[in-house]
């Protein structure tokens, strides 16, 4: 792997309801090239709905969504598809394809589920495993042949396979012992720290928070209530903030 | 007054508006799927995957379904004609018959009722479980991966299927008729020569090729539409097979008045 430029990405002004319930209400957040974003908030916050947006998966009422400078809220062009082709994501359900065993899911990317360079493929997805702590007989297996956490593992590998400069991560460690979840935390600082990726996670997980996160935002009633340095979230002074991550039901 | 009426008929506006609604969306389904078909990157593997799932396997069915429906076809026919003693219509109506309405019609139904429930289930579960959002954002466009492929397989392989249904469903009349009412084999066979003309066989297919082509439109518009988990699944598995039911039943009508009224 060369060394990437990670990508920034801007976030103004965004809204989406869906029929009369407000899911987002004018979202602000900014990440810089490099750096890894953490975004906490509770169930039903409206987190994914987000990631979608950014994805271009949803289309979002107003605002906008700019990555590199490109308006990703904008009319499909050549711009936005050459940035999309950059981005990697891992879905909070693993969504790996069924009808097809790992290695073919890991490689998708760069085949577009076609059978070329099968060899090639293979030995990739085997090397994909391996950085997730997977062994190399998963390759053949379907999905539905593994347990919920190797499936995460694989949705994993697959985000990250084709090399992208900006990685979305939907509670990557959720459904995961406490050390399989530490793998894929220093996997994903790695990624950052050593590959100078551009990474935005989702996570209801402290510990894997402070491992992954140069900056932290609060999402709350589709709005960031609180954004902040990693190092300040346990004094961020904010009442939400301290809730969450103590986890106070008052 | 005026208000009683319209409370008692604007359920009916809203039905009528939902379903111009559904026509339309489903218009606009089809196309995309169209020209998704016609531009590349173009997936004949999975093309190839899909004639064996919705052709071959569907053999079998097909051509039972034509078996029986012939024999007892020409069971009736003799049973009907007799009363005017015109038993001997039987190899002449029931090839008619077969080929123009029964064989693409029954078997229309029968491949609607294996694969548009198949279809809607298979993309239903893929668009609950995120795995059409996935696909897109690995840059594969879900019409051309997913919709194209079982469209085109369908469209092309609904005729081939019909052939084989015809000269099975005259197959069937042809045993009945000489081993149970014992009707002369070779007369039999020649006064179906006779009757058969290139029109019927034509017609036969293209209503095959139109059923093919509702019957899998129907399962990708369903199965890619899909809300709300499993229960959601199993909505779009019994609205697809439903409406491609109505839909084959009504385009045989139109196809019907068109080519023979
Ligand atoms: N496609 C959709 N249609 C309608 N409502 C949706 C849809 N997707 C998400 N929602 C609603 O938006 C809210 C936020 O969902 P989500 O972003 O998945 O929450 P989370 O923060 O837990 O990831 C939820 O109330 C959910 O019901
Ligand atoms: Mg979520």
């Amino acid at each position: 792997m060369t060394e990437r430029h990670g990508s920034s990405l801007e976030i103004a002004g965004l809204r989406k309801s869906f029929d009369d319930k407000i899911v987002l209400d004018g979202v602000n957040l900014g990440v810089r090239p490099g750096e890894s974003l953490v975004i906490i908030g509770g169930s039903g916050a409206g987190k994914s709905v987000l990631l979608k947006c950014i994805l271009g998966l949803i289309q979002p009422d107003s605002g906008t969504i700019l990555i590199d400078g490109v308006d990703m809220t904008d009319q499909r062009s050549d711009r936005t598809d050459a940035v999309r082709e950059r981005i990697g994501m891992l879905f909070q359900g693993g969504a790996l394809f069924d009808s097809m065993p790992v290695w073919r899911n890991i490689t998708f990317a760069l085949t577009q589920g076609r059978a070329r360079d099968s060899k090639k493929m293979h030995a990739l997805a085997i090397e994909m495993l391996e950085k997730v702590g997977l062994e190399p007989r998963v390759a053949d297996l379907r999905p539905a042949e593994i347990s919920g956490g190797m499936q995460k593992r694989v949705a994993l590998a697959r985000a990250i396979a084709a090399n992208p400069d900006l990685i979305f991560f939907d509670e990557p460690t959720t459904g995961l012992d406490p050390i399989r979840a530490n793998t894929i935390n220093q996997l994903i600082r790695g990624l950052v720290t050593d590959l100078g990726c551009t990474a935005v996670t989702i996570t209801h997980d402290m510990a894997s928070a402070h491992h992954i996160a140069d900056q932290v935002a609060m999402l709350h009633e589709g709005r960031i209530v609180w954004a902040g340095p990693v190092d300040q979230l346990d004094k961020s002074g904010n009442e939400l903030v301290d809730r969450f991550i103590h986890g106070r039901t008052d | 007054m005026t208000e009683g009426f319209t409370r008692l008929f604007s359920p009916l506006g809203a039905g009528t508006l939902g379903l111009f609604a559904a026509i339309g969306r489903t218009a606009v389904f089809a196309f995309r799927a169209l020209i998704a078909a016609v531009t590349p990157p173009y997936y004949p593997a999975r093309l190839m995957q899909q004639l064996i799932t919705i052709g071959y396997f569907s053999l079998p069915v097909v051509g039972l379904t034509a078996l029986f429906t012939g024999a007892a076809l020409a069971q009736q026919i003799y049973v009907g004609g007799e009363r005017f003693n015109a038993a001997s219509t039987v190899p002449a109506v029931t090839v008619i018959a077969i080929v123009r309405e029964l064989a693409p019609v029954l078997g229309g139904l029968m491949v609607a009722g294996r694969v548009s429930s198949a279809m809607a289930a298979e993309l239903g579960t893929m668009r609950v479980t995120e795995q059409i959002d996935a696909l897109q954002t690995l840059r594969t466009d879900p019409f051309q991966f997913l919709v194209a492929p079982r469209l085109l397989a369908a469209v092309i392989v609904l005729p081939l299927l019909t052939l084989v249904a015809n000269a099975i469903g005259v197959m069937g009349g042809y045993l009945l008729a000489v081993y149970r009412l014992g009707f002369n084999a070779a007369s039999y066979l020649d006064t179906t020569r006779a009757y058969l003309e290139l029109d019927d066989i034509v017609s036969s297919l293209v209503k095959a090729a139109v059923f093919g082509f509702v019957l899998a439109l129907m399962g990708c518009y369903h199965g890619y539409h899909t809300k709300g988990g499993a229960a959601g699944v199993g909505t779009a598995t019994t609205n697809a097979v439903v409406s491609a039911f109505l839909l084959i039943l009504l385009a045989n009508l139109v196809i019907t008045v068109l080519v023979f009224g």
